[in-house]
């Protein structure tokens, strides 16, 4: 009997041991690269068995904040942060764009199978209850040879704050003045009309439900569900279909007028290709963290990530950063101090 | 037996239990401070302004709750008109008229209601409630929508949904209590008026009328499960902050604009505003529950059994 407790001991003392070789990290942060990041992290742990990185996604906010309190690690968001989040910071934080994502229209419109095509003009003012009818002349100018129906418009937007809001109304800010005076840029805004669903899936939902009713979900989840999305005009004129390839372009353009801080919004690029309402996704590092080891770890992670573990993006449905951008960022976690 | 001879075990005892009790005081406060210290910012910004406006932009950082709170309150009260007769129908049912083979099935899955996680409620309404709400909507006769409660486009999800899935989930809570109540009324009352000649249906009005305590306390349970209520609501409400009288209108809750928005509420001022909600919620809660503890309080005034009186004051507890 006593034997088997000593083995016990033993075999915990031992366990104990391979653990502390173990380096943790804990990051927090957007919802929307959750399926990548957790995909990665168990990728590169059966790489470095000896790294393991954890990921909560609680949502873009609730990662800034523990980031920080400095609660986590890492921190991931959707929207960049502010100037004055980075000033209430206790140290510099550094922006990554790890992936990219967009966000694509979603509609029923009674008796209408082709596929629509919005411009950025219609869609805010639509959004900003401007255009109530299906048959609107503004609607129906781009969508010549379409039997748009007199139904009535229903606006269904996020209720929850959301990554995904944040690069909508980026969008409809940059192609609307109006848009951005009355609205604005957030995960949750002050919706001029409509209704409000949790989640894409409760987007979805309401607009499969609802006659007459457009809504917007991420690239990824229409992509998954198969759900009909709607064209959008990009600044060259030319009408795109959301698709990975689309998304990437319009991170393409980017490199040139790219900030060294990596905040930066993609939404309305330039390009004949480019799909206008795309956004990168960002992870959060700070400059100078406390435990070296854990920085060492996770810019090892990072290098990996923007290069081999870019491969994973599009089959979970996102566009992976282009080449020059990941040249820049490579350059960018040399910054970081490792010991 | 005098006092100062009490045993060490039972001082023990009674100090042990008096320190739960304390316990759960001690919690309250800590909770109503918590949200107090977490809300400052936005009280010292909005005042009683934040009770009394409409606007709720985090964009321009100005926040009120006066749609929250009307749509918190009434969602509640719309759930408590439809639940209430149900319940006390199946409560009056199951104690005074089912045979006993109908009783115990019966018994069983009204509470089995109780324990139906409410996300489930929420899935089931966004698939099942909000399509046939919104086929009734659509069928609403245009001389009826001159009535501000049946104005508004058919849209299905709003306050009628949120309103009806409330009551389901409140039913079982209410009628389980009540049907307690009920059982707690002395077979010899029942005896006695059917001795002078009352019939069966006199006989369980004069059952409820004996009970009214306790079936008050029974409906405040039922209100203050409403009044906090959140996930099935905000799959079904439409999220829409608004004050108006529409039925058809979506609108929004105050524990669902909470659920909604923390997680991503990134400005110190957003996240205060959100908690201020939650304090507003709990306040009135509290006024609620005081209020209900002040009718039981007069109703139970008059002598009673002591039964009854337990009966009474376990009911009212449930509820605070």
């Amino acid at each position: 009997m006593k034997r088997h407790v000593f083995t016990g001991i033993a075999v915990l003392a031992l366990t104990g041991a391979a653990l502390t070789a173990e380096t943790q990290i804990n990051g927090a942060g957007a919802t929307f690269p959750n399926p990548i990041y957790t995909k990665w992290f168990s990728e590169y742990n059966k790489l470095h068995p000896d790294a393991r990185i954890n990921y909560q996604s609680v949502g873009s906010g609730a990662g800034i904040q523990q980031m920080i309190k400095k609660t986590v690690f890492f921190g991931a968001t959707d929207g960049p942060m502010t100037d004055e989040q980075l000033q209430s910071a206790p140290g510099k934080i550094l922006h990554f764009p790890t992936v990219l994502g967009a966000v694509v229209p979603v509609y029923n419109v009674p008796g209408v199978s082709q596929e629509l095509k919005f411009n950025g003009e219609v869609l805010a003012n639509i959004i900003l209850g401007k255009v109530t009818k299906w048959n609107d002349p503004a609607i129906a100018k781009l969508n010549a040879g379409v039997n748009l129906p007199s139904t009535d418009v229903t606006v269904v937007h996020r209720s929850d704050g959301s990554g995904t809001t944040y690069i909508f109304v980026d969008y409809l800010s940059k192609v609307s003045p109006e848009f951005k005076k009355t609205v604005g840029v957030a995960t949750s805004v002050k919706w001029p009309v409509g209704v409000g669903g949790k989640g894409n899936e409760g987007v979805a939902g309401l607009v499969s439900q609802t006659p007459g009713s457009i809504g917007y979900v991420e690239l990824i989840y229409a992509l998954q569900t198969r759900i009909a999305y709607g064209q959008v005009q990009n600044m060259n004129g030319k009408f795109v279909k959301a698709s990975t390839a689309a998304v990437t372009a319009a991170a393409s353009a980017a490199p040139s007028k790219m900030p060294s801080d990596f905040r930066v919004s993609i939404t309305n690029a330039p390009g004949d290709d480019v799909y206008p309402i795309s956004s990168f996704t960002w992870l959060l590092l700070y400059q100078d963290a406390q435990d070296k080891t854990q920085a060492k770890v996770m810019v090892e992670f990072m290098k990996w990530a923007l290069t081999d573990g870019q491969k994973y993006a599009p089959d979970l449905g996102y566009a992976p950063v282009p080449t020059p951008v990941v040249d820049m960022e490579m350059k960018a976690l040399g910054q970081i101090k490792t010991q | 037996m005098s006092r100062s001879r009490a045993r060490p075990d039972e001082i023990l005892f009674r100090a042990g239990t008096g320190l739960f009790a304390a316990l759960m005081i001690a919690l309250v406060a800590a909770i109503a401070f918590e949200l107090y210290r977490q809300s400052k910012l936005s009280i010292h910004e909005f005042g009683w302004q934040f009770w009394q406006t409409d606007n709720w932009d985090p964009v321009a950082g100005e926040f009120g709750a006066r749609p929250f709170i009307w749509g918190t309150l009434y969602s509640s009260i719309l759930a408590l008109i439809i639940s209430t007769p149900i319940a006390l129908g199946i409560a009056v049912f199951i104690s005074e008229l089912a045979p006993a083979r109908v009783r115990l099935p019966l018994v069983f899955l009204t509470e089995l209601l109780a324990a139906i996680p409410s996300i489930v409620y929420g899935v089931w309404g966004v698939f099942v409630l909000v399509p046939l709400v919104r086929q009734l909507e659509v069928n609403t006769p245009e001389w009826l929508k001159v009535v501000p409660l049946f104005k508004g486009p058919p849209l299905g999800v709003g306050m009628l949904s949120a309103a009806i899935i409330l009551s389901i989930m409140v039913i079982p809570f209410t009628s389980s209590i009540a049907r307690e109540v009920l059982r707690a009324v002395p077979q010899a009352q029942r005896e006695a008026a059917y001795a002078l000649g009352a019939t069966r249906w006199e006989a369980i009005r004069m059952a409820l009328f004996y009970a009214r305590t306790g079936i008050i306390g029974a409906v405040m349970l039922g209100f203050g499960r409403a009044l906090g209520e959140t996930m099935a609501v905000t799959m079904v409400i439409g999220n829409t902050p608004q004050v108006t009288l529409s039925l058809y209108a979506p609108q929004y809750t105050m524990a669902a604009v909470i659920a909604n928005e923390f997680s991503e509420a990134a400005q110190e001022l957003y996240l205060h505003a959100l908690v201020e909600i939650g304090l507003v919620l709990f306040v009135i809660t509290l006024v609620i529950n005081t209020m209900s503890r002040g009718l039981i309080w007069s109703l139970g005034r008059q002598k009673k059994p002591r039964r009854i009186k337990r009966m009474i004051s376990t009911a009212a507890a449930g509820s605070a």
